[in-house]
């Protein structure tokens, strides 16, 4: 049933849709709308969920790993801060290797305080052992919440779903809501084979000393190998029940572009209409969206780029002293090919900034008439440019 | 006398916690209280370890290991999905120590009580944070030695007044129990395992390492923080209603601090300055249980007359 919602309700719905069990969080703009709408799921009994209204973010995640070891289907959601303020529990919550999907709209970290959407949030838990799905609109939102969960519950790893502050989270859109009954068959209810049971007692996340500890990591490490491969054939499956599907990433005019622009987010639906113009005015380019960023697609990020001469890279985040992340990632993947195009990273929208079309044009003749980036990190679209060194 | 105390031990031997350890001692008579219907939700400290390496497990209970602030908030998700799951039988318990309690798990735990989470919360009190190595917590007594009050920065501070603070939150139970008295520990964990709601139970667990105490004495010396009324042995139902378990012999406090070396740097006044507080809690104490401390009885504060100790 096509309906019009706003983003953040998507997950909303997805939510209800996956028959949580356990929801618990903590208020932050962006997120909360998200929350709310499933307060009310809850009260008013469209949702059977166990709702704990916790006194801090890190709380919510601590009691869904007690929910979740426990045996049963979690949700949270948060933003910046809150999930600043989380990052020891998401290491705890993989390394328990708990299924928890959470939402994570993005939004610049304080100070100055900024609500707006920056992605440097979720980009900082790169190495907690998170999946992590970035989504363009509300429908793909709302679909990669219920695939989260099967690609949660499949390789017993957490999964974060993040949006875009505002241009997703507050936007209202068109969203086709699947059935209750076709959900239910796509994704049966979760049953772990280990849980707190005082039929069989065990004991769990306990001291782990060095003979044992690193076939652990090595354990986590094989099964976020594994979740690519799981999330492409889950994607699979959800095409043959619901019509719609994704992919890890998604190519657009690459097979024969001179320059790809490599985006993720909101960011990559101005990107689409760049590139259809640039192509009728006969330029070369072509757009790689990024969907799944861990485990990082390393092999179809070759297979869609490694033609072309130059990629140009927008990242809405940054890593302090290094540069983009996207772009630090996509040079990573690239570095041992003997034959590779150029990386260009751009900085662009931090804070909620809006990068336009204008902006995106820009960018494509600078990396079309520049025969080498002039430095790691190239800022685009600021007041004031930095002061010569 | 008969004694309640059922065999059936849910602790095995051969665990690591040191020699005397007050924790190991407190455990066993939980859950020989408890049962087997228990989840156990362990934050980070001394238990962490006493309970076991990875494939092995101390305990016959299901043990949840959790980041040290988080034993509030991991219980009630615990509770959570038991409920799901049609399970009202299993008791949820949350066992810190003081740090995790008295300190960094202070917002968990009073976000959970406040929510009046359905969870027995133990907090064993050896009154430093022990596993890092004797370090000062907002439970270390005034006068205390530690690594990080060492010398003449012993700490001067009081001890945070824990069930207070958790009675303040109007829980349907909290109490305090020492491992010198068993069977009163066992009978308020029965009582608290009857009742709904957040309850909380503060342990008195001497800890001979930490306290430089001969770890034959750590049962003597908690017995002689209840004699003192050093550690009064008390519950409050519904925040309200006191009652005291235990009536002083009026022992001077003097004697339990020559036995321990965390101490042993103290003056005269300064015992003398410990010995005033402890009588001002008392009395504080004896005020909320509905009993005054100026009358005629063996309510009353007891004399000083120097009793010796037959603990
Ligand atoms: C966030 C965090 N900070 C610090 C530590 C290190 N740490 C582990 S146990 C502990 C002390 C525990 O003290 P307490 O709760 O009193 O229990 P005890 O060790 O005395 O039994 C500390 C500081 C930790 N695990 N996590
Ligand atoms: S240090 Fe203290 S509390 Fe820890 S195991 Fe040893 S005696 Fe027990």
């Amino acid at each position: 049933m096509k309906k019009v919602v706003e983003g953040s309700h998507a997950v909303s719905e997805a939510v209800r849709l996956c028959r949580v069990q356990v929801i618990s969080a903590y208020p932050i703009t962006p997120q909360t709308h998200i929350v709310e709408r499933l307060s009310e799921f809850c009260s008013n009994g469209s949702l059977k969920a166990k709702f704990l209204r916790v006194e801090s973010e890190h709380s919510a995640m601590a009691a869904l790993i007690g929910a979740a070891s426990a045996g049963v289907r979690t949700f949270t959601a948060t933003s910046s801060q809150g999930l600043a303020l989380m990052h020891e529990l998401l290491h705890w919550a993989s390394g328990a290797r708990l299924p928890i999907v959470m939402a994570e709209v993005n939004r610049a970290l304080a100070p100055g305080w900024n609500i707006w959407t920056d992605q440097t949030d979720s980009l900082a838990q790169r190495d907690t052992g998170w999946i992590q799905i970035y989504c363009e609109d509300a429908q793909e939102a709302l679909d990669s919440t219920i695939q989260a969960y099967k690609l949660a519950e499949t390789v017993f790893l957490p999964v974060m779903v993040i949006l875009d502050a505002f241009f997703l989270s507050h936007t209202y859109e068109p969203v086709d809501i699947p059935d209750q009954s076709d959900v239910d068959r796509f994704l049966p209810p979760f049953r772990p084979s280990f849980r707190l049971d005082t039929r069989a007692p065990a004991a769990f996340n306990q001291l782990s000393p060095p003979n044992v500890y690193m076939e652990m990591r090595r354990d986590l490490q094989d099964a976020m190998e594994s979740a690519l491969h799981a999330l492409l054939s889950i994607d699979d499956e959800y095409r043959s029940f619901f019509g719609r599907s994704y992919g890890a990433v998604e190519a657009v005019h690459c097979d024969d572009a001179d320059i790809i622009f490599v985006t993720s987010g909101t960011i990559s639906s101005t990107c689409r209409l760049v590139v259809e113009k640039l192509r009728r005015d006969g330029e070369k380019i072509g757009l790689l969206k990024m969907r799944l960023f861990r485990p990082f697609p390393y092999s179809l990020v070759k297979q869609w780029t490694l033609k072309a001469r130059k990629l140009a890279v927008i990242d809405r985040n940054f890593s302090f002293g290094a540069s983009g992340i996207f772009a630090q990632e996509i040079r990573a993947a690239l570095c041992n090919e003997p034959k590779r195009p150029l990386v260009f990273g751009y900085v662009a929208g931090l804070g909620g900034r809006d990068v336009t079309p204008e902006l995106l044009e820009e960018i494509y003749w600078k990396t079309k008439t520049s025969a080498h980036p002039e430095s790691e990190s190239l800022w685009m679209g600021l007041q004031h440019p930095a002061p010569a060194a | 006398m008969e004694s309640n105390v059922q065999d059936r031990e849910y602790m095995c031997s051969g665990h690591v916690g040191c020699p005397g350890c007050g924790a190991a001692i407190a455990m066993r008579f939980l859950l020989k209280a408890l049962g087997e219907k228990t989840v156990m939700v362990i934050p980070a400290c001394c238990w962490s370890i006493i309970a076991g390496p990875y494939p092995q497990s101390t305990l016959r209970v299901p043990v949840l290991h959790t980041a040290f602030e988080t034993g509030g908030a991991v219980a009630s998700g615990v509770r959570a999905a038991l409920d799901l799951q049609g399970d009202r039988e299993t008791t949820v318990v949350t066992w810190a120590g003081d740090g995790g309690t008295f300190d960094i798990g202070f917002q968990a735990l009073s976000g959970a009580v406040e929510r009046n989470e359905d969870f027995i919360y133990v907090c064993y009190d050896n009154e430093a944070y022990m596993n890092t190595g004797v370090q000062r917590s907002s439970s270390t007594p005034y006068g205390a030695w530690t690594t990080t009050t060492p010398g003449q920065e012993w700490k001067k501070l009081r001890k945070k007044n824990i069930v207070e603070a958790l009675v303040a939150h109007r829980i349907p139970y909290a109490a305090t129990a020492s491992i010198a008295f068993p069977e009163d520990l066992m009978r308020k964990v029965h009582k608290a395992k009857g009742i709904r709601g957040s309850r909380f139970l503060h342990i008195y667990a001497s800890c001979p390492t930490g306290w430089r105490l001969p770890s034959e004495l750590a049962v003597k010396i908690a017995r002689m923080a209840v004699q003192t009324n050093i550690f009064p042995l008390y519950e409050v139902e519904n925040g309200v209603r006191y009652t005291i378990n235990y009536m002083p012999k009026g022992y001077l406090v003097r004697e339990y601090f020559k036995l321990q070396g965390r101490f042993k740097h103290l003056t005269d006044a300064d015992l003398e300055e410990i010995q005033r507080m402890v009588d001002e809690d008392w009395e504080l104490l004896l005020r909320k249980a509905g009993l005054s401390p100026g009358a005629a009885g063996p309510i009353a504060t007891p004399s000083r007359a120097s009793v010796p100790f037959r603990g």
